[in-house]
């Protein structure tokens, strides 16, 4: 029976990044890298330490020189991530990087790729979407067959960690119009190849990404990832896992956002008693525990049904991703009205959580597209 | 008195005739007109609109014409704002002095007051500010401690308010004070006037997450307030400060329709695009409606509350149009960012989530939106 709760190897992985995590990042360092313009968007002495806990290793098999861990234990270090603001490349290596190759790479890629990413040697960087509201359906970026192999040409944008990363998974056309769910195939291209331009946008979450145009950028056939057209489904299970990941950072911003506001409910004092004492925000508070105790069974299902390969796991990530993506525009908009006019004010750390949740909510499909897509996958 | 149909003709041909053609456009954030000594106009334009509507007295038009008002009934004040509407043509001014002190003023002021402040107002030649709250007094605003010492023929003002919109920007301020140390909390406080350029005030501005600064902390200390600066009577200023409010929370409750805007519905369409005739996201679909419909709910009640009254002020419907106007505009942040995707989350100056993360602030501003329902709970169902 799959339990929803963590085992020894889970909680034991949970404490180190809470402990790592809380001395190391939260929204100082964060605000350190905003404000000195820093364009990757992470202070790489703390990813430095990701790699030197081995972080990067976690989903890495043990044969590939990883700490093949569950994706469980995974998601308690992004939910840790969530809580802390902390920014690294953590998610698009470790997680996609490493997940494409595991689950379509064939033996020779695993070699190649999979112990340097597991060393913290090489990070990688998913470039699927195309549009500024995901659609997954939607990959208009060709691949064209020449005699040498491919030729990539198309337009990616909002893509995570692009400006840094070294490698870029692109999806492609191989066949079939604009919106067909069939006829997509994954490369793994260097970012330095030739063709590739890459231009940097900031965001509100002070994590830039990067629009990547490919003008006949060339891929061996060595460089495709699963079997030809057959991408979509790849696809597929990386958006799925991606959105799983993203509920449980979004779950540690809702945590962190509750934990703040209920001190100050019991700290702030007007007319003469403490705001918590006022049945009004009581109330409200007591609701927002629930949701996130909700949303937190949601996540560590879905953790789960990754790891079992669950037939249900696209159905679970979607409605975990509506129910994380609720609970955090409650918990951090709660944590802005309840704070009054200092919630407003950027010396205080909650906008930091606020422009991040937008943005993890928005990544790879808002609460509305998960909505269409849980209906979907239902039936109706 | 003109009838309506003539008046909304002359009205519409003088319009027609002076409104800037730039002006009849929807305004970008950050073009306010908000006048004062120091306002930068963005364009000639600005500054020529401005000046034609003040001398009419239509930037202020129900106000009296004797204080530089248009002296319009509310009526023809409405056909003036729908013809206004008509040519989408932007607020020649918006200003605290407009919607705060002005109808205070005319309610509780001294002649001599109204005479010195409210043909000022009316030009956009001086800018206000609102010194209410203070670090330890937010929504319990009789909490206040800033202290003004009576010398004589004026007073010796000491203390720290918080939050206060462009403070930095302003010419004057009004601002409440305890007068009284020793009578009950709200009893012992007055409204008083002053300069920004009086020794003894300073203007600190507070980034706020939206990543600009219109608020400040601002420190008066040892600031002289002249004693016929007082609106109304000395002690009296609660009442007042109560009264002004209403006013407050009527503007902020329009915030999400002063000026005219583009409807949510257009910019659905053109951020998510039309499927056979519906929008592309059946949930998107179904929330935009649903907004749109509160929406127009909200400005159906402004107006019935309106025609309705027979004061000055709304009084305490002013706090459900507060409330609710204000989590419309919440909610309608919440729809663009959505609608938009990542593209307004973008961090340029432009960017919607400037607009989105400073609608958070609404709800907060004039009264927050829990102590707008108290005030409907305890004043208007007499509950508790
Ligand atoms: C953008 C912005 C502009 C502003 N501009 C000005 C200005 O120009 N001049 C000025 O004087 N002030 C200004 N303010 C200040 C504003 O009026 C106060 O922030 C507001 O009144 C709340 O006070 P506070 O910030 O101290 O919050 P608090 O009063 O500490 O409130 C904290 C939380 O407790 C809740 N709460 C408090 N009491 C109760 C209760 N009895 N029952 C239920 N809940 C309660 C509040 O609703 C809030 O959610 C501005 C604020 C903002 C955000």
């Amino acid at each position: 029976m799959m339990k929803l709760v963590l085992d020894n190897e889970e909680r034991m992985v949970r404490d180190s990044a809470e402990l790592f995590l809380t001395d190391t990042a939260g929204p100082s360092l964060l605000r350190e890298v905003r404000d000195s313009g820093n364009p990757l968007g992470y202070a790489e002495p703390l990813w430095q330490q990701m790699i030197d806990l081995g972080w990067p290793g976690i989903l890495v098999p043990e044969e590939f020189d990883g700490l093949g861990f569950s994706q469980v234990a995974m998601g308690q270090i992004m939910e840790q991530a969530g809580m802390s603001l902390a920014s690294s490349p953590l998610f698009s290596t470790a997680v996609l990087g490493a997940t494409a190759l595991t689950f379509a790479g064939n033996q020779q890629q695993k070699t190649e790729f999979l112990p340097k990413i597991a060393a913290g040697d090489l990070t990688f960087a998913l470039a699927v979407d195309e549009t500024a509201r995901h659609n997954a359906d939607h990959i208009r970026t060709v691949a064209n067959k020449t005699d040498q192999g491919y030729s990539l040409t198309g337009s990616k944008c909002f893509v995570v960690n692009g400006q840094s990363a070294d490698m870029l998974i692109v999806a492609a056309r191989t066949s079939g119009s604009d919106t067909d769910k069939n006829g997509i195939s994954l490369f793994i291209i260097a970012s330095e190849s030739a063709g590739i331009e890459s231009v940097t946008t900031s965001m509100m979450d002070s994590r830039p990404v990067a629009t990547i145009h490919l003008k006949n950028v060339h891929a061996d056939e060595s460089q495709r990832l699963g079997a030809l057209d057959q991408g979509g489904a790849t696809l597929a299970h990386l958006l799925t896992v991606a959105n799983v990941h993203l509920t449980a950072e979004l779950l540690g911003i809702s945590g962190e956002c509750f934990k703040r506001t209920l001190a100050y409910l019991k700290d702030r004092k007007q007319f003469g008693v403490a705001i918590g004492s006022f049945q009004a925000l009581q109330h409200r508070a007591a609701l927002l525990w629930v949701e996130i105790e909700l949303c937190k069974s949601g996540v560590i299902k879905a953790l789960r049904a990754l790891d079992a390969e669950d037939k249900d796991a696209a159905l679970l990530a979607s409605a975990i991703k509506v129910k994380a993506c609720k609970t955090a525009e409650l918990a951090t908009n709660e944590a802005i009205q309840m704070h009054g006019g200092i919630g407003m004010t950027d010396a205080f750390d909650v906008g930091f959580f606020i422009k991040r949740a937008r943005v993890a909510q928005m990544l790879f499909g808002d609460c509305r597209y998960h909505l269409n897509k849980f209906a979907e996958y239902s039936g109706y | 008195m003109q009838d309506d149909t003539a008046f909304r003709q002359e009205t519409r041909t003088w319009l027609a005739a002076n409104c800037p053609a730039s002006m009849r456009s929807y305004m970008p954030v950050g073009e306010t007109c908000s006048g004062g000594r120091h306002f930068q106009f963005i364009s000639d334009d600005q500054k020529v609109w401005m000046q034609r509507m003040a001398e009419r007295g239509w930037t202020a038009p129900t106000w009296p014409t004797e204080y530089g008002g248009g002296g319009l009934t509310k009526q023809h004040a409405k056909i003036l704002h729908d013809e206004l509407n008509a040519i989408t043509a932007r607020s020649p001014l918006t200003s605290m002095g407009l919607s705060m002190i002005g109808p205070a003023l005319l309610e509780f002021g001294s002649e001599e007051l109204k005479q010195q402040h409210l043909p000022a107002i009316v030009r956009g030649d001086i800018r206000w500010c609102q010194g209410y709250s203070e670090p330890n007094a937010g929504s319990d605003l009789a909490g206040l401690q800033a202290k003004a010492e009576d010398r004589g023929d004026h007073f010796i003002v000491n203390g720290q308010k918080v939050w206060t919109t462009y403070a930095d920007k302003a010419d004057w301020m009004f601002c409440l004070v305890r007068t009284d140390l020793n009578s009950a909390k709200h009893s012992g406080i007055s409204l008083v006037l002053f300069d920004m350029t009086t020794p003894g005030v300073s203007a600190r501005p507070i980034l706020l997450i939206s990543g600009s600064s219109p608020f400040c902390e601002t420190f008066l200390d040892d600031v002289r307030v002249e004693k016929n600066q007082v609106v109304g009577d000395i002690n009296a200023g609660w009442s007042i400060a109560k009264y002004l409010l209403t006013h407050e929370r009527e503007m902020i409750g329009g915030i999400g329709s002063t000026t005219a805007q583009k409807t949510v519905g257009a910019r659905a369409i053109d951020a998510v695009g039309l499927r056979e005739g519906r929008l592309a996201d059946e949930i998107l679909r179904g929330e935009v409606a649903d907004w749109e419909i509160d929406f127009m709910s909200h400005q159906l009640t402004t107006e019935r509350v309106r025609d309705e009254s027979t004061s000055s002020s709304l009084g305490n419907a002013s706090a459900m149009l507060k409330l609710y106007g204000t989590e419309l505009n919440k909610r309608r942040c919440e729809l663009l960012l959505a609608l938009e995707g990542l593209d307004a989350m973008r961090w340029d100056e432009s960017s919607e989530a400037r607009l989105w993360l400073r609608s958070k602030g609404n709800s907060i501003e004039g009264g927050t939106s829990e102590i707008q329902l108290n005030i409907i709970a305890k004043r208007i169902l007499g509950l508790g």
